[in-house]
């Protein structure tokens, strides 16, 4: 049957993992392709990589990771930041990632999501969404990394981009991004519940307990994680162990 | 020298660098006419049944590749293009394929997500040489909608189960099919490659191919 994944994030800047706290305070965390190479034979289910540099002067620092680390990794890798064009994903699917990630450029530009999924299947288009919460039950999306609400709720927008042919959404909560208290459960369950596309918790994961959360009563389909892999509080072993013991199905190496 | 079929669909670039990885020299093709040059073929692909073969036919690859895997060499379709390895595909109306394999591509039934997509665990229904290895319950990367509905079932190596039990793997001579992307399916898919490139190689020693 099909395993619940577990997907180390990589947030990078000029070519480098950096790890913030609700989107800010950047510490270094070390070389991208060498991290992705470690949490591939580690046991990591896919890899997301997320270039938070600002301007896009840096694109070919991004280009020249991707294809350094499609040499070294052989699991499924996403990146995502900054890409708005067709031709921005084609660089980056060309240069060796399996999905590209739109967030700013799918609001601003929804109609790339289906040019995307046409032109390179609705597998390889996965859209992230930053929400953050205005009241019970309601969501708002958030671009620009979070600086710019957008006044779009969250469910509809989910709704709407798997009908654009999305093909996976990932889903953060700014609210709990690095805090480490776990994932937001009811909007993870909320999303997951409005649409028939897989969805990737994220924000907030602190613990094994939270993965497991995000999985059962979230009702993800995969959890995303940085911190408490990159700083070793974790291994993807141990993460794994935890959850298999949790009843979870999730791939072994063996 | 193993040959990847390019035909404008499909990661190419992975699955060269996985069989690098595991020791193979790997040719992207871009024109058939090199099919003689190469001891075995893999043809990967990704997106819809009829556009791979309209791809395929536009770039004049049908007749060649068919003539190919009656040369006897090895022979791998990944994900779509082990797909097309049969005789129909049913998505977006009815589409003929290779029809190197008997039987049908079909859609997942309603009640579960569609595209598959992940990590699924390998049932071996027969010892064959791709898998040799490769122990049972073992783990492979998905990606699809549609699986294939075979008409022999002794050319199943392997199935997987997502609410319906599909092949995961086919077989039948020098033809061989993966559901799966073993080029993305690290550590297992690439024990797979590693498996087809000696075959290759035996093959070719063999057969003077």
């Amino acid at each position: 049957m099909l395993s619940k994944r577990i997907i180390p994030c990589l947030d990078v800047h000029d070519g480098r993992v950096v790890k913030g706290t609700n989107f800010v305070q950047l510490r270094d965390a070390g070389d991208p392709v060498e991290l992705a190479a470690l949490y591939d034979q580690e046991g990591a289910d896919e890899l997301i990589f997320l270039d938070i540099t600002a301007s896009s002067d840096n694109r070919e620092t991004m280009v020249d990771v991707v294809r350094r680390t499609a040499e070294q990794v052989f699991i499924p890798f996403t990146i995502g930041g900054g890409l708005r064009t067709i031709e921005d994903i084609r660089r980056m699917l060309r240069a060796g990632a399996d999905k590209i990630a739109l967030n700013t450029s799918a609001v601003q530009t929804p109609r790339l999501i289906q040019e995307g999924a046409h032109a390179f299947g609705s597998q390889c288009i996965v859209v992230a969404i930053d929400a953050r919460s205005t009241a019970a039950g309601q969501w708002e999306v958030y671009i620009h990394g979070g600086r710019t609400a957008t006044g779009k709720d969250v469910l509809e927008w989910a709704a709407e981009v798997e009908a654009l042919g999305a093909g996976e959404i990932l889903l953060t909560s700014m609210d709990r991004d690095g805090t480490k208290i776990g994932y937001e459960l009811e909007l993870t369950r909320a999303v997951s519940r409005a649409v028939s596309l897989p969805v990737i918790a994220s924000g907030g994961v602190g613990t094994l307990e939270h993965l497991a959360e995000g999985l059962t009563v979230g009702e993800a389909d995969a959890v995303l994680a940085a911190s408490i892999f990159h700083y070793k509080e974790y291994s993807i072993e141990e993460a794994k162990r935890y959850l298999a013991q949790r009843g979870i199905l999730v791939r072994g190496l063996v | 020298m193993i040959g990847i079929v390019d035909y404008g669909r499909g990661n190419l670039r992975s699955v060269e660098k996985a069989l690098e990885k595991v020791g193979f020299e790997a040719t992207i093709m871009a024109s058939p006419t090199e099919l003689n040059l190469v001891n075995g073929l893999i043809l990967p692909g990704v997106g819809a049944f009829a556009d791979a073969m309209q791809a395929l036919r536009q770039g004049g690859w049908i007749e060649p590749l068919i003539r190919f895997a009656r040369s006897g060499r090895p022979f791998l379709g990944i994900c779509l293009g082990m797909q097309i390895l049969f005789e129909v595909g049913e998505e977006h109306g009815e589409h003929a394929g290779l029809g190197l394999l008997a039987g049908r591509v079909v859609k997942f039934p309603p009640g579960r997500k569609v595209p598959h997509m992940g990590w699924n665990s390998l049932q071996l229904e027969q010892p064959s040489y791709l898998l040799e290895g490769i122990p049972n319950e073992s783990y492979f990367y998905f990606v699809h909608s549609y699986y294939a509905e075979p008409g022999e079932k002794r050319d199943v190596a392997a199935t997987s189960d997502y609410g319906v039990v599909f092949p995961a793997v086919v077989s039948k001579d020098n033809v061989w099919g993966a559901q799966f992307h073993p080029e993305k399916s690290s550590p297992w898919g690439l024990k797979l490659l590693t498996n087809f490139g000696k075959w290759v190689n035996e093959n070719a020693a063999l057969s003077g191919h």
